[in-house]
């Protein structure tokens, strides 16, 4: 039986058949691969959290150990989601601003930032509470936009709550060797044992400046040369983020006294 | 029953001569960057870091063999006139493929990659070995042929790598082997090289200057064989 292979009805039914089995193909794996690719995120995540305050490859934790380290060192029952006013949330705001139950963890803060469907008093502000030591540490996840696109990154604040005892940035498309430099040590190095708040407790904002300043000087932190407007977005991102938590700290604090 | 016999031709060793040439052809002579300059987007991109490279490399050689077998398999039940949509389904399908697994296997060099991956649809090398040699010939020379171009491309991607790495920042495979240019307490400039004053190119680690390596490689090409130069 010889099939016209120009006939109408043949091309449909090849496109249709075509489509059937690409489709089911792509479905399938999609499927398979699910479970990967959601563990894949928790790594992510959790190695980004602990590399506030560790130095992952000198700690030798990769996404093989991360699980195990990560429960070593944050106790996600003391995690809290935080309102825009610092005040502790019991659960976490969905998009239309209602308290739904949800963890902190599971707090996305990048979609959340770039979400335009989301109100700025409805973002969830997590927090992550760490033991290193035997000390309390704090990191504080914070997301903001560079040059080419988003930036984030974990601060980490040592026991008084105040001082930045280490972060971790990172970045999706910054420029190779100008901005992408924000990932590295030298740069992370000039943020620690910057203090978030000055002595009557108030948030004063951090400043990126070019003149090397910044070594000596409270609140300020040297830029990266070439990379200025990724630099910025680094102040801001760390100065919309961390008054928010500033605020929670010092309520904490006044009532402790 | 005579007739059957008469038009069978005489199998060819999986190796011949003319199977090996397609997949050297593209190699050298006839390489879908240099010579027929296809592909040229993603090979400025993704050509910073020589893992990378390899990486992107593998995944279109497996684009271009898988592409070329599954069309080639199906080169006569292809209805004409939809043959090049038949083409970019199949295409798409397997790219999504790659950018599943390395989503999965590799999710750190997967991100690094973006949307280059996704993108390996709209190179150029894919589509036109579909159209000018899976569609007309059986599934094996089309393998090769795939694998040849495929082949083709990622060297040259890879080459193009080794240089921006090296001079840009000063490792291979990230490993660095002209030392670091970080500052430490022992050594303000940094260690091995830039100890003693060396500075990487920041210009390397641009687009632009792919483009420029790959016309310096194309240069070189075209003065070293004398076929390829172009008379007007």
């Amino acid at each position: 039986m010889a099939v016209n292979k120009e006939s109408n009805g043949y091309t449909f039914g090849f496109a249709i058949a075509m489509v059937v089995v690409v489709g089911t193909i792509l479905s399938l794996l999609a499927i398979g691969l699910k479970p990967m690719r959601e563990a894949n995120n928790i790594q992510k995540k959790q190695l980004e959290i602990l590399s506030a305050f560790i130095d992952l490859d000198n700690a030798g934790i990769s996404r093989k150990n991360v699980k195990d380290k990560f429960q070593e060192f944050v106790n996600l029952e003391e995690a809290v989601v935080l309102n825009y006013k610092g005040e502790v949330i019991d659960g976490v705001y969905d998009v239309k601003g209602n308290i739904v139950p949800g963890s902190a963890f599971d707090v996305d803060i990048q979609q959340e930032y770039k979400d335009k469907k989301r109100a700025g008093e409805h973002k969830n502000y997590p927090l992550f509470i760490a033991t290193q030591n035997g000390k309390k540490l704090y990191v504080i996840p914070v997301v903001g936009k560079g040059l080419w696109g988003p930036i984030w990154g974990n601060i980490c604040l040592s026991e008084d709550m105040n001082t930045i005892e280490g972060a971790s940035f990172g970045h999706k498309g910054e420029t190779p060797g100008l901005g992408a430099e924000i990932t590295q040590k030298f740069f992370v190095n000039r943020w620690i044992g910057e203090k978030v708040s000055n002595e009557s407790g108030e948030f004063t904002k951090f400043e990126i400046v070019k003149d090397g300043s910044g070594n000596a000087a409270e609140k300020k932190v040297d830029g990266i040369t070439g990379g200025t407007i990724t630099s910025k977005g680094v102040e801001e991102m760390a100065n919309r983020c961390l008054v928010v938590y500033a605020a929670y700290f010092q309520n904490l604090k006044n009532s402790a006294k | 029953m005579s007739e059957v016999v008469k038009t069978k031709a005489p199998s060819e060793p999986l190796f011949s001569k003319k199977n090996r040439k397609l997949i050297t052809d593209p190699l050298t002579d006839n390489n879908p960057v240099t010579i027929q300059v296809l592909g040229i987007c993603s090979a400025l991109a993704i050509t910073v870091q020589v893992m990378q490279g390899v990486v992107m490399g593998l995944s279109v050689i497996f684009v271009t063999i898988m592409g070329n077998l599954v069309i080639s398999m199906l080169r006569n039940m292809i209805p004409s006139k939809i043959r090049i949509i038949v083409q970019l389904v199949v295409v798409a399908a397997l790219v999504i493929i790659v950018d599943q697994v390395l989503a999965a296997f590799l999710p750190d060099l997967s991100a690094k990659l973006s949307v280059f991956v996704g993108l390996i649809i709209t190179n150029c090398i894919i589509m036109g070995r579909l159209e000018a040699f899976a569609m007309a010939n059986k599934p094996w020379p089309s393998v090769m042929d795939g694998l040849g171009n495929g082949l083709g491309y990622a060297g040259l991607l890879v080459l193009v790598a080794f240089f921006r790495e090296l001079f840009g920042s000063g490792s291979l495979f990230g490993y660095p082997v002209l030392g670091s240019p970080i500052p430490t307490e022992d050594s303000p400039l940094g260690t091995g090289l830039f100890a003693l004053g060396y500075a990487n190119n920041n210009m390397m680690v641009l687009p632009p200057m792919a483009l420029i390596i790959v016309g310096v490689i194309i240069w070189v090409q075209r003065a070293r064989n004398k076929e390829l130069q172009e008379t007007h």
